[in-house]
């Protein structure tokens, strides 16, 4: 379904490692099977050309490897970004969270990514391979002698569905053509939950996060939390908890996490990908995002690096406090 | 051997559950399985496997251990465990049968853990023989035999009919209470056994060989240069721990509950930095060195004090919930030499 190449990705990737631009390469790396892609630093052409690969399942966003990267390595590191990635890479600029002379940014266009969860509720388990034929991924199980073929855009992951943004907003280099930003659907299922009585939120909300594990894969994957030590990983901090004892500190971690950071979150939706427990957590920040647009006028993170997110700026036309009070008789 | 048609299965469950408490995989509202407890009108979930595995009926992610109350200069210390009852757990897969005897070794010998072991003595296991396993299971490895699974009792399910067999007294006794079950000759269940080991030749990792690891390769392993690439961008998160079924680590600590102090224990992760706090720190200092903890001590340390036996079962649920889709079979295939290229 990808319209770019892996073969031109390894491509330009093995041309700036021999030119000497870089010295390492941020990439996708095979797995077992033909979902289960890992990223990791390339640095050779031969690495590059055995396990770098570029298909369907690419979803990890790298931008969060890079405030590591660049701390610890002295060249430069080869990043590649898909639309979506260069959002969080500008926010993090924005954050002075990595060095961005030591990186090298090629936008890559993208069509989407899978979600294989999705994939197996069609095909079942047992899957032993994934092709890509143009619109369609061909999966082939241990179960059935001939493969099956599913649409891509029918499993398309969350976020992909309701991508935001086929436009680059940050790179040194572009492959292929550049897309425009969408207008997208994605704060639908936010005022589908606005709509709901309080009750009915709290019992969507309660049954969500009552899975939660407090692995916090969440936290981890987000390129918006970059503390060196989170509050909730600090015994000192007094709120430190390796897993939630009731039903109110379940829902603090997250409530917390959402303000920390509301206005810094660009929807890529790492969160929701990575949740080993299926919570929809990109609707979270959603509603916050919404809210952000509807208070203070429409605002995207990372669109510019640089930019002053509304809730640590402060304009005259900013909306009185008391306005949000109002709103509750009508649920949001 | 004893059978029911597949429409009587609710009936032979509500029966059961007379015995003692049913818990069984239900589909949830996202469509994945977790144990639930029975009641009239929940199913069986088809799924092959529940999200969070069985391991939490026997240590649960939380647990209170004891409350302190004080008065003057005297403390009191309060045994907070209320009596349990027996209880089932019902179409436990047979890794997750094989885990409990990898907690055993941990929680059951001295100092004997006897949270656990109340727990342990009142739970009966039904496990059930896997029909459609995923590409992401290796149970074989281990030697476990997913269409003859351990457990109380063992389950078959066929399109038709659910088989039982009784491996224990306890089991055996459970199924006396059961009406509705009719006796009945091994010919079904042997066939559904070929057919899931035909199955299991088929998985993708059905060769994944162990030859490289175990007791004595402390050494050989531990300063391996593969470790770095391995662990290069995991994120510290402890998912593969907290959905493992043999991670047993955890924590204790106190908290301030207004009238008095309670102790409690709860899951914690080799993979995150504030593991282990002693008094100069957590003693792992780079995510490389927790990321080998983890992986070194499932594959070479836990056979190392346990007569051989790995401390995996290979149910697959760190393959499928990685973030970064790093896990034990990556691990054994990059360290595990010619065997398992
Ligand atoms: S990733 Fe999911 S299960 Fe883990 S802490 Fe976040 S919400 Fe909880
Ligand atoms: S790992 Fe084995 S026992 Fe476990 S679910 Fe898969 S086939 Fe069944
Ligand atoms: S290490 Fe992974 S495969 Fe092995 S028992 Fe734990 S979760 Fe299952
Ligand atoms: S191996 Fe994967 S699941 Fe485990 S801590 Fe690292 S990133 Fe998280």
């Amino acid at each position: 379904m990808q319209k770019i190449t892996l073969e031109s990705l390894v491509e330009k990737a093995v041309s700036l490692l021999e030119n000497g631009t870089v010295t390492s390469v941020l990439g996708w790396k095979k797995g077992e099977f033909d979902y289960d892609i890992t990223p990791a630093v390339f640095e050779s052409a031969d690495e590059l050309k055995k396990d770098f690969v570029w298909n369907d399942f690419c979803g990890a966003n790298f931008s969060k490897y890079l405030v590591s990267k660049t701390c610890k390595s002295e060249g430069k590191i080869l990043v590649f970004l898909k639309p979506c990635d260069t959002y969080s890479f500008n926010q993090l600029l924005t954050e002075h969270r990595f060095d961005r002379e030591k990186v090298y940014a090629v936008g890559i266009p993208c069509e989407g990514m899978a979600d294989i969860n999705k994939v197996k509720e069609v095909v079942g388990d047992g899957i032993s391979k994934i092709e890509s034929n143009g619109d369609d991924l061909v999966v082939t199980t241990i179960y059935e002698d001939a493969p099956v073929k599913v649409t891509c855009k029918d499993v398309l992951a969350e976020r992909c569905v309701n991508c935001k943004s086929k436009r680059h907003v940050a790179y040194d280099e572009l492959l292929g053509e550049e897309g425009e930003v969408i207008a997208s659907e994605r704060f639908d299922e936010v005022e589908r939950l606005e709509k709901m009585t309080p009750e009915e939120r709290f019992a969507f909300w309660q049954n969500e996060l009552s899975k939660c594990i407090r692995c916090n894969a969440c936290r981890d994957v987000c390129p918006a939390c970059t503390c060196e030590k989170c509050v909730f990983d600090n015994p000192n901090s007094g709120v430190e908890n390796k897993a939630a004892s009731n039903s109110f500190e379940e829902k603090m971690f997250h409530i917390i996490r959402a303000f920390h950071v509301a206005g810094r979150c660009t929807d890529c939706g790492e969160c929701s990908r990575v949740c080993p427990q299926n919570i929809p957590l990109h609707l979270l920040n959603r509603k916050f995002i919404k809210d952000i647009n509807e208070f203070y006028g429409e605002y995207q993170a990372g669109a510019e690096v640089g930019l002053r997110a509304p809730l640590v700026d402060y304009t005259l036309e900013d909306l009185e406090p008391g306005e949000v009070f109002d709103r509750r008789d009508n649920n949001a | 051997m004893r059978k029911c048609l597949v429409e009587d299965i609710n009936s032979v469950l509500a029966q059961i559950n007379k015995a003692a408490k049913v818990y069984l995989p239900v589909d949830g509202t996202d469509g994945k399985a977790r144990f639930e407890e029975w009641a009239e009108g929940k199913e069986w979930s088809n799924a092959l496997n529940t999200e969070r595995s069985a391991k939490d009926f026997f240590f649960p992610q939380t647990e209170n251990l004891m409350e302190f109350k004080t008065e003057g200069k005297n403390i009191e210390i309060i045994d907070i465990r209320s009596d349990k009852d027996d209880f089932v757990i019902f179409g436990v897969r047979g890794c997750d049968v094989r885990s409990f005897d990898i907690l055993d070794r941990v929680f059951l010998v001295e100092p004997i853990d006897s949270f656990y072991k109340a727990r342990r003595e009142h739970g009966i296991i039904i496990s059930v023989a896997c029909g459609r396993p995923s590409e992401t299971c290796f149970c074989g490895a281990f030697g476990i035999d997913a269409s003859n699974p351990a457990g109380d009792v063992t389950v078959w399910r066929t399109k038709e009919a659910v088989y039982w067999q009784s491996n224990t007294d306890k089991g055996e006794e459970l199924l006396k209470k059961v009406e509705g079950l009719t006796d009945c000759d091994e010919a079904a269940v042997e066939e559904e056994k070929a057919k899931i080991k035909k199955i299991m030749d088929k998985l993708p990792l059905a060769n994944l060989s162990t030859e490289d690891f175990g007791a004595g390769k402390t050494m050989e392993l531990f300063d391996s240069d593969k470790w770095k690439d391995l662990s290069e961008s995991c994120l510290g998160c402890g998912t593969c721990t907290f959905v493992c079924p043999t991670c047993q680590c955890y924590d204790i600590k106190e908290f301030n509950a207004g009238k008095g102090v309670v102790r409690f224990r709860c899951w914690d992760s080799c993979m995150y930095s504030d593991f282990t706090q002693m008094s100069a720190g957590q003693p792992r200092l780079s995510q490389l060195e927790r990321f080998r903890q983890r992986f070194m001590h499932k594959l070479v340390y836990y056979p190392e004090r346990n007569d051989g036996i790995y401390g995996c079962v290979g149910c697959g649920r760190c393959l499928a919930k990685c973030p970064i889709s790093m896990n034990i079979v990556k691990v054994m295939k990059s360290l595990g030499g010619k065997d398992n290229e």
